[in-house]
């Protein structure tokens, strides 16, 4: 018996933290992730869910916390969005270099200035490189889901990741949302093992994380220095690409349902020409994906579920015989282009294959996207010459 | 491609159009649509200013989350807003509008090829009880003239929708003041969108 409710993203996210029997939450209201806070707080409140819910002063001193209860064996959880996950930006360093299995909803916004309180990819884009595993999401059913197994992913690497869903578009969209029963959730989610033990045989060696110089350790062993540290978190970055495939795999067993593992695709069996995005905008690429086939062109969508780690292989594999690529995305990096146009044109340059390739940068701020503008857009990629461009600028 | 039935809520700050349109969204997929989805447009929102709901209801998963451009269904909580917004111009030749409303289309000066129903939400919910500190809650009433002139959704499944949200003597209430609304509903023009729906 399924147990279906029309509810919105952020309220997904708060049932999925629930449903993991998340122990310590920390986080700082924000629009539009301030009803994952208000919600989580009540079901802490009014004693549904038997965790600590510290309030803080900042995002700073939210992650500050969270960090701290993972180090000592909690199943944490936190959320932020856009300015608040910036200012956090120290404590994401510190979150993944610590090998924290933190988990975070990142509800993503655009960042100021100008103001927006609307929707983006720029907010967690720009938190690329801190060394987390980014998953995004396409609809609420997979907020609810990549939660579950991001603390799976989480506690098998120690490495913290963020789950990302747009603001607004998701987080405040009621949709029907499929809830997984808990006993279920249990099955799939073990309580989390203790991962650091003191030996009695050698109290001392409580932290070996934070050392930055290699030096013996209390056994006269040579312990790893900041960079051999950071070359291990690299490593298993790579390897979660497995982890992340595994997760998700194991989940659908157990639940029906997939959320895509690294990468989805919306009809790639025949296509000759590929759209690659993320995210809701991914979603809306499957209906403009329908549009230019109606045309005759015979058009398929990838979307990247796993950004961080990069699913190189699993990407080139989807476009090896499309002749053109046309990447669609709501961030650039100012100066260039956008994010993900340049991971992937990284990796086709390894691969030897080098399809026509067009990059768009659309919706920033939340300036509403058609299905129908992806598709006249992507028509121009096709058949023009479009290196990269801006979709829907109304005043130059 | 799939049908799919794209609705327009128009609305004031803190008078409801964002609960009756999640009531709405869950009676829809009660009565089997297995996509619906209903999204609030945010940006500067307050009471009293006007804000708007996009809402889809489709046999197939809901895949997109832009806003509307044209709707088929336009539902205006208040009929001093079309004064403000022109709820017409993003409403499909051969659309349904529903108005909270007193007045005939004449005197709101409605004309164009769309049909109108029209309910006094506001006196409905009165007469039920629904109102609190001298505000009157209609976002269950309005739900009464959309049943009442299209067969998008049953008004059986509304009352489920609404049970699942209201329990005791507000459930009550807001069950009659939905009763009183259809009840009380005037359709104008022909019931284009029940004829699209059905076939």
């Amino acid at each position: 018996m399924s147990d279906v409710r029309i509810i919105t993203a952020n309220t997904a996210a708060a049932l999925a933290a629930k449903l993991c029997r998340v122990q310590v939450i920390s986080a700082y209201p924000i629009t539009p992730q301030t009803p994952v806070t208000e919600e989580l707080a009540e079901l802490v409140e009014t004693k549904q869910l038997n965790a600590e819910y510290l309030t803080v002063e900042s995002e700073h001193s939210a992650m500050a916390s969270v960090i701290a209860a993972s180090q000592v064996g909690a199943r944490v959880f936190t959320a932020s969005s856009a300015n608040g996950l910036l200012y956090m930006h120290e404590m994401l360093h510190w979150a993944a270099g610590s090998r924290t299995p933190v988990v975070m909803a990142c509800v993503n916004r655009g960042v100021g200035a100008p103001w927006t309180i609307l929707n983006d990819q720029q907010d967690s884009i720009s938190q690329r490189d801190t060394g987390w595993i980014q998953l995004y999401c396409g609809n609420s059913q997979e907020v609810i889901d990549s939660i579950i197994q991001a603390y799976r992913i989480a506690e098998q690497l120690n490495i913290p990741v963020m789950v990302c869903y747009d603001g607004f578009i998701l987080s405040h969209t009621t949709t029907p949302v499929d809830i997984p029963p808990q006993e279920l959730v249990d099955q799939y989610l073990p309580p989390r093992p203790p991962v650091f033990g003191i030996a009695e045989y050698s109290a001392m060696n409580v932290n070996p994380l934070i050392l930055s110089d290699p030096r013996p350790d209390p056994d006269g062993n040579m312990a790893p220095g900041y960079m051999d540290i950071r070359y291990r978190l690299q490593q298993d970055l790579i390897a979660g690409l497995d982890i992340i495939e595994k997760a998700d795999k194991e989940f659908s067993k157990l639940f029906g349902r997939t959320c895509g593992g690294l990468v989805w695709n919306y009809k790639m069996k025949d296509a000759t020409h590929a759209m690659v995005s993320f995210g809701s905008l991914a979603s809306e690429c499957t209906l403009a994906a329908d549009l230019l086939r109606q045309k005759g062109l015979k058009v398929g969508v990838i979307g990247v579920r796993s950004y961080r780690p990069f699913p190189k292989a699993g990407l080139l594999n989807e476009l090896k015989r499309v002749e053109t690529v046309t990447v669609l995305e709501k961030d650039v990096s100012y100066g260039y282009e956008g994010a993900l146009a340049m991971d992937l044109k990284s990796a086709l340059y390894d691969s030897g294959h080098h399809p026509k390739f067009s990059s768009y940068v659309v919706g920033l701020g939340g300036r509403d996207v058609l299905p129908k503008t992806l598709a006249d857009e992507t028509y121009k990629a096709i058949t023009g010459e479009i290196s990269h461009a801006w979709i829907d600028i109304k005043s130059q | 491609m799939s049908l799919i039935y794209e609705i327009i809520w128009h609305g004031r700050g803190g008078q409801g159009a964002v609960t009756a349109a999640k009531i709405f969204t869950e009676a829809a997929y009660l009565q089997g649509f297995k996509g619906v989805s209903a999204k609030p447009t945010y940006f500067s929102e307050r009471r009293g200013a006007p804000v708007s709901v996009h809402a889809r209801i489709s046999p197939d998963p809901i895949r997109t989350f832009s806003n509307v451009s044209m709707a088929d269904l336009a539902v205006v909580l208040d009929d001093n807003l079309l004064q403000m917004v022109n709820v017409t111009s993003t409403l499909k030749e051969g659309g349904l509008l529903v108005i909270n409303s007193s007045k005939t289309p004449e005197q709101m000066g409605l004309n164009g090829s769309f049909s109108v129903a029209i309910s006094d939400a506001f006196k409905s919910s009165e007469e039920a009880g629904l109102v609190i500190e001298g505000n009157v809650l209609i976002s269950t009433s309005i739900l009464g003239p959309i049943a009442a002139s299209s067969d998008l959704v049953d008004i059986s499944n509304i009352r489920k929708a609404v049970e699942h949200k209201f329990k005791g003597k507000a459930l009550e209430r807001n069950l009659m003041a939905l009763e009183l609304a259809y009840r009380e509903t005037t359709l104008f023009g022909s019931n284009q969108l029940a004829r699209t729906v059905s076939a």
